[in-house]
């Protein structure tokens, strides 16, 4: 994923929540209708600059009808994470804020998100997406978008047929005559597993293995003779090899070289698509492709909101999370303002008239949830580096072995 | 307020006149420096209140108590006449304390503490945690519309279930009051009063009981109780987990495990089975100890240290070397358009620091990069990934952004060298390496040594150039928090901490910045008292 400068914290929340009394209830209104008079009660939701303008309008209906503040505070997505996991237990974090389902495991560790029921209206998201807020058992946020990554070609230099396996593909991107039939990013030197997990689920060596639930449990999956096949695979492809796969690509470089037209394929996401096609470039979307036989699992990514273990508001942030963001209006609000697949099941087969998120939606459907348990937080450093050892020509296997080892006595 | 004594007409600055009262304390005439005075301490105390009530609202007492302290120490340190030092030192010693000592004090504290991943809140968060972890909606159970109830200050729930109207509270277990054909929330409950949604929802201390109240289904608790999440609706929960606050254990009912709190923040079964949520304990001198004694920390902070001093070191050399020799070349009167091209010297010093890292990250690139295609022929030398390359190329982007620094520095204390010395010598016949050694080189010394230290100091922490051109990579094979070969201690600390995502540990980053504290602290002492040998030379 790509890497993000340092942010700058917003010192203003602490200020802004001191604001957050209550003041003097309303006249109770006796309408039939099922909506509450919540004048006086301010519900404070951290989000991105991206999703501001979805909430906004979610937060409007809600204005309008119940008569209750909704206060959004502005962060960076990087910081959110770290900054909810530290200000919940200070009083002083949010009543809801938006969030990415590999945070659960540590937001659950930290104890500061609170379990969410949403009775009837669970039936109208995505199953992955509910199973990826699900930790335990318990279902811990509400899920709004999925993301994933996928095969993105270029259209004018290989057409719009998918590649069945990675051998096709290099095949069908040579043959186009562009400088190089594949690019894919590794982060530079620091590596890129999330982007290649997809090749490394079709060898049949996920990450952690999953139980007959589907949660994931903390034994790592990735050693075994499926986890070398990969590497030697990875060290075949790399520098040393065909040189298909490159440390000396980066974000950056991977996104000019496709957008270029120097490169037939590459392996991104929905977020980088603009990037893609700003030179002009025709593209289709596509599964990734499998090298090693099995299907092609990339990870699939989603956001939701979760509830602070300590909002003092949490009977209308429920509220507020189940008949107001949980609605059709509400839904497709927050897709047009970020377009991302929808999990709202009806919205996302609607919005899949777009090929492109067509494409990520199939790409999705082939996917599995990443893991949100917190031992995954010990995994992507040494994972990330074993990887790009392997791609500069180190010895696959034994790296492979050593990073399993590794990784085995840090989970402990 | 004494009335210089004397009549009317008598002016105020006769000679015989007694003193008169200071600007401290009063105004008269056209005392513009009291009026000046008296707005920005009116601001400061205006700012002061505000950070006092927004304190008190949101609890933080530290920060309570140190702005009322400071408020009063401003007020009375300027507004009497005793304590004239003070007034000039007062802003000085309250930036010291504040983003000092305090930030200091806070980071000794949170290095005797596991504060981190797992351990940010306190026990009696933790538990709550767990309790909200252990319960969970019965399979199966319907929702039901509900009504929150009152009786006698005593809060309950009715529930509709099946056409009946059924109503508990904490202590007693639902049980049928009326028959309704309505399948909406009870709008009647005998002998209950019901609490309008809204009241509810307004009243913040109500809404927090309605939140924690379960009403049992029946005697049975194994049969779960209602609770509601939104105040209308209601479903049955059953939790397996119960709390003991005289033996701080947790308990789970539904396989008897008992969990003990232990010393280190966890709850902890007989079998080493953790619940998730653990609290943060003050753990001694423990992560200082894991320091050294953790053997995958340790060889790979060694490597870390030792780097981090010959970059710091590399840092303030070369760059002064290259400032130095320049900074005589180019004051040669023999050099023409030495105005033009001292300027030029300047740009990559002008030039945002994050943005050079950055850009040369790209021009360091093996395949792509300008360095290899312009310098190298287009070899594939691989700056970035090789521990040795990589080193070497972030200490030339570091002495790249600081020689022109030194340039400066340098040029301005060769102009100021007394030119009588240096003729005197010549004239004595000295050559000019002589001159050099003798007289140029001790004299600019003294006048930059103090700016080596704190150079040093300043690259023994210099985050910025290490996060942003390459992040510390290329990583140590098996070193735990994704330390890498340019990793300095600065940067060190920041993975270890976790900010950047991943597990954290920010007592460990703590200790680990108290040792990088001293270390600097230590040698710059030394150092300056070197510099004192350096001025009686």
């Amino acid at each position: 994923m790509r890497k993000m400068g340092i942010g700058a914290v917003a010192l203003a929340s602490a200020i802004l929540l001191a604001g957050c009394s209550s003041s003097p209830s309303a006249t109770p209104s006796e309408t039939e209708d099922a909506a509450i008079d919540a004048s006086g009660v301010t519900l404070t939701i951290w989000t991105d600059e991206n999703r501001k303008p979805a909430i906004e309008a979610a937060a409007a209906a809600f204005e309008e009808e119940t008569g209750g503040k909704i206060e959004l505070v502005q962060k960076n997505f990087e910081d959110i994470r770290n900054d909810f996991i530290n200000q919940v237990p200070t009083g002083e974090g949010p009543d809801l804020t938006i969030g990415a389902h590999d945070w659960l495991g540590a937001l659950v560790a930290a104890g500061v998100v609170d379990t969410i029921d949403l009775g009837d209206k669970a039936d109208s998201f995505e199953d992955v997406a509910l199973s990826a807020m699900t930790y335990d058992g318990q279902l811990y946020a509400l899920p709004y978008s999925l993301e994933t990554i996928a095969l993105i070609q270029n259209t004018d230099l290989v057409g719009e047929d998918a590649p069945a396996t990675w051998d096709d593909m290099i095949a069908a991107g040579e043959e186009s005559g562009a400088e190089r039939p594949f690019v894919i990013n590794t982060g530079g030197q620091t590596g890129d597993a999330y982007t290649m997990y997809g090749f490394q689920t079709s060898f049949g060596a996920p990450v952690f293995v999953q139980d007959d639930t589907g949660s994931y449990t903390s034994e790592v999956g990735m050693g075994g003779d499926a986890g070398t096949a990969f590497a030697e695979w990875l060290g075949a492809e790399g520098e040393k090899g065909t040189k298909h796969i490159s440390t000396t690509i980066d974000y950056d470089t991977n996104n000019e070289l496709f957008a270029s037209g120097k490169a037939a394929y590459t392996v991104q996401g929905p977020w980088a698509i603009e990037t893609l096609t700003a030179q002009g470039a025709k593209i289709k979307v596509n599964p990734i492709p499998s090298a090693g036989g099995e299907t092609a699992a990339p990870f699939v990514g989603v956001q939701g909101f979760y509830l602070s273990s300590q909002s003092e508001n949490a009977l209308v942030a429920q509220e507020f999370l189940v008949n107001y963001l949980a609605t059709d209006d509400a839904q497709k609000a927050l897709y047009e303002a970020d377009p991302r697949i929808p999990a709202w099941s009806s919205l996302a087969e609607e919005v899949s008239s777009d090929p492109v998120i067509a494409g990520f939606l199939a790409s999705s459907q082939n996917g599995v949830p990443m893991p949100s348990i917190p031992e995954m937080g010990s995994v992507w450093d040494l994972w990330n580096a074993a990887q790009v050892q392997i791609i500069k020509g180190a010895d696959p296997a034994s790296t492979w072995d050593k990073m399993v080892a590794d990784l085995e006595a840090a989970i402990g | 307020m004494s009335v210089p004594q004397g009549t009317a007409t008598e002016p105020a600055t006769a000679p015989s006149a007694p003193p008169r009262e200071s600007h401290a304390r009063a105004w008269k005439g056209l005392g513009w420096g009291f009026l000046v005075k008296l707005v920005i301490l009116a601001v400061i105390n205006a700012f002061g209140v505000l950070t006092i009530i927004a304190a008190a609202q949101v609890g933080s007492w530290i920060v309570l108590v140190g702005s009322i302290v400071i408020l009063l120490v401003a007020d009375v340190v300027y507004f009497t006449k005793r304590s004239i030092p003070l007034k000039y030192l007062l802003p000085g010693l309250i930036f010291l304390f504040v983003f000092q000592v305090f930030i200091f004090g806070y980071t000794a504290f949170i290095a005797f503490t596991n504060y981190g991943t797992g351990h940010v809140g306190t026990q009696e968060q933790a538990v709550e945690a767990a309790l909200i972890q252990g319960e969970r909606r019965v399979e199966g159970s319907p929702t039901y519309p509900l009504a929150v109830v009152e009786r006698a200050g005593v809060l309950g729930f009715a529930i509709t279930d099946a056409g009946e109207v059924k109503v508990g509270s904490a202590e007693q277990p639902l049980e049928v009051v009326a028959q309704t054909g309505d399948t909406g929330a009870p709008a009647d409950v005998p002998g209950w009063q019901i609490v309008p949604r809204n009241d509810l929802i307004s009243d913040k201390a109500m809404q927090q009981e309605v939140q924690e109240l379960r009403v049992p289904v029946s005697d049975d608790p194994n049969e779960g109780s209602i609770r509601t999440r939104d105040g209308s609706t209601g479903a049955i929960y059953t939790s397996t987990l119960v709390w003991d606050e005289q033996a701080q254990t947790i308990t789970d009912t539904v396989n008897g495990t008992v969990y003990s709190a232990d010393d280190h923040g966890n709850f902890v079964a007989e079998d080493g089975t953790k619940l998730p949520t653990g609290w943060a304990v003050t753990v001694g001198w423990e992560n200082f100890t894991r320091l050294f004694t953790d053997p995958a920390l340790f060889e790979a902070l060694s490597v870390v240290a030792v780097w981090t001093v010959v970059f710091a070191v590399l840092s303030v050399a070369i760059p002064f070397a290259m400032g130095l020799i320049l900074a005589i070349i180019y004051n040669d009167p023999r050099v023409r358009g030495r105005k033009f091209l001292r300027t030029l010297f300047i740009l990559p010093y002008a030039f945002p620091a994050f943005m050079s890292a950055l850009l040369f990250r790209g021009m360091f690139n093996s395949e792509f990069g300008v360095i290899n295609e312009l310098f190298f022929f287009g070899a594939n030398i691989d700056w970035l990934g090789d521990p040795w390359l990589a080193r070497g190329a972030v200490l030339f982007v570091n002495i790249w952004l600081t020689y022109p620094y030194y340039f400066l520095v340098c040029t301005g204390a060769i102009q100021a060298l007394p030119a009588d010395a240096l003729e005197a010598a010549s004239i004595d016949g000295a050559s000019r390496s002589r001159q050099l050694r003798s007289i140029i080189l001790p004299l600019v010394l003294v006048a930059t040594a103090p700016l080596l230290i704190s150079s040093f100091a300043f690259s023994f922490n210099n985050f910025t150039v290490i996060y942003m051109f390459n992040n510390g990579g290329p990583a140590i094979p098996g070193a735990p928090y994704a330390l890498g070969a340019t990793d300095i201690l600065i940067s060190a600390i920041w993975d270890i901490s976790g900010v950047s995502g991943g597990a954290a540990d920010y007592g460990l980053a703590s200790a680990l910045s108290i040792i990088v504290f001293i270390v600097v602290g230590v040698i710059a002492a030394i150092a300056f008292r070197q510099t004192r040998k350096l001025e009686e030379f």
